[in-house]
């Protein structure tokens, strides 16, 4: 069974204490909300989770029945949604959702495209030049590429960001339909985003 | 849902196909490439037309107007998605290898399509062309490899950076110093018209530079692509 630990976890940023002592373990089925006010390292500590920053004490690890597993045995079982991750202006939503599918090694069909567009909200736009999109219809195309890479790791940076009641609504059936297999991790400030998650991890007291 | 089963080739051509299809649509690099290649052909056949420069200076100019019309443009493979914020997506998408030879492709389908503008150009303008064609041949295909062996692991360094154009040329100048004196040494007995005596040198030389480096990339680039 894959597993996710946080060991005694710790960033600086120069002479800046971040945050320090962050333990926490989740499997499957389990989730965690990261907290806390602007600037106390809740998207830090998404990147020091995926491995993409250092951390200056404490280690994560992520392992299958007791197996570490390397960043890119992790990453194909990783999905990240967050304000600082952006998807292609110049090619059009299919474009960027068949790109990442085929990288991440995924052939997907157009009906497959069709039916996840729909599940965010943007059927009819998959045409349109992602460097047209909203914010919003941004930060739905980012559930799409999400979902298409069929993640057991789900990680929300600010997941309602930009959206609407609608988009909202979404997010929330997203959430629903992957809570039960999928590790889940949801950094946010938005207090009625708490409740989407089982505990609280909580940063900048 | 997807179904796992793309090859690891299918994944780096899609890398590839990918930064086509974009760069036809923006012309990020191209446009840079092209008129920078242009201009320094124009001030280089006015600056030589009343007179005629020797073989040995024209392989020299013929491989400044490539190096530094690629300067201009080839960083941008990684710049581009480091300033767009698509290097976040990327990284979680797929691995190392993938990225590093999807971009490599792209930055010699970029240098290929540079050079089959260039040498026309040069040899109209300059009024001269190669004695020995199977030599010049020879000088592009692996200058060019090298070229984009080099700048490629180099523009996934400086993207990082603030101040990435200057410290693009700088750190690739010196990289590059050995692959330059000997596609120009190729290049001179291919205007020359030389026998493979006089280029058997520099051919060695190109081809370990070609291959230290593409598997020196290889290597550092996955340290280099995620931290």
């Amino acid at each position: 069974m894959l597993k996710l630990d946080v060991l005694n976890l710790a960033k600086r940023f120069g002479a800046r204490k971040v945050f320090e002592s962050i333990n926490f373990s989740l499997t499957p089925g389990e989730s965690i909300a990261i907290v806390g006010p602007n600037g106390s390292g809740k998207s830090t500590l998404l990147r020091l989770i995926i491995g993409l920053n250092i951390p200056t004490k404490g280690k994560v690890v992520f392992s299958d029945d007791g197996e570490p597993l390397e960043f890119d045995a992790y990453r194909r079982r990783l999905a990240l949604v967050s304000p600082y991750l952006s998807l292609y202006g110049s090619l059009t939503g299919k474009e960027n959702l068949r790109f990442f599918a085929k990288v991440n090694g995924d052939n997907i069909s157009d009906q497959e495209i069709d039916s996840l567009l729909a599940q965010v909200g943007l059927q009819g736009r998959g045409e349109d030049f992602v460097s047209a999109y909203s914010s919003g219809m941004l930060q739905r195309l980012k559930y799409a590429v999400a979902l298409a890479k069929n993640a057991e790791i789900l990680m929300l940076d600010e997941p309602s960001a930009n959206l609407d009641e609608s988009g909202k609504e979404a997010v929330s059936d997203i959430i629903e339909s992957r809570r039960k297999n999928s590790i889940l991790i949801i950094a946010t400030n938005e207090k009625e985003e708490y409740a989407l998650a089982e505990r609280q991890c909580q940063l900048g007291q | 849902m997807p179904s796992g089963n793309v090859n690891w080739v299918s994944k780096v051509l899609a890398v590839t196909e990918k930064d086509i299809v974009s760069e036809f649509r923006t012309r990020y690099a191209i446009n840079a490439i092209l008129m920078f290649a242009l201009v320094t052909l124009t001030v280089i056949s006015f600056a030589v037309g009343a007179f005629s420069p020797t073989k040995e200076v024209m392989a020299a100019l013929f491989w400044i107007i490539l190096f530094f019309a690629a300067m201009s443009g080839l960083a941008q493979v990684f710049i581009k998605e480091e300033e767009s914020g698509t290097a976040l997506a990327l990284k979680l998408a797929s691995d190392g290898t993938v990225i590093f030879f999807g971009k490599l492709l792209f930055n010699l389908a970029l240098l290929f399509a540079l050079t089959v503008i260039v040498v026309p150009l040069f040899i109209i303008l300059l009024k001269t062309e190669p004695a020995n064609w199977l030599f010049f041949l020879y000088a592009i295909l692996l200058g060019n490899i090298g070229l984009a062996g080099a700048t490629t692991i180099i523009a996934a360094i400086v993207s990082k950076a603030t101040i990435k154009g200057a410290l693009f040329t700088v750190l690739s100048f010196p990289v590059l110093m050995p692959l330059l004196i000997a596609v120009i040494e190729i290049t001179k007995s291919a205007f020359l018209g030389g026998v493979f005596k006089d280029i058997a040198a520099p051919m060695q030389l190109l081809v370990a530079y070609d291959v230290v480096m593409i598997i020196l990339s290889y290597l550092l680039f996955d340290f280099v692509w995620r931290q």
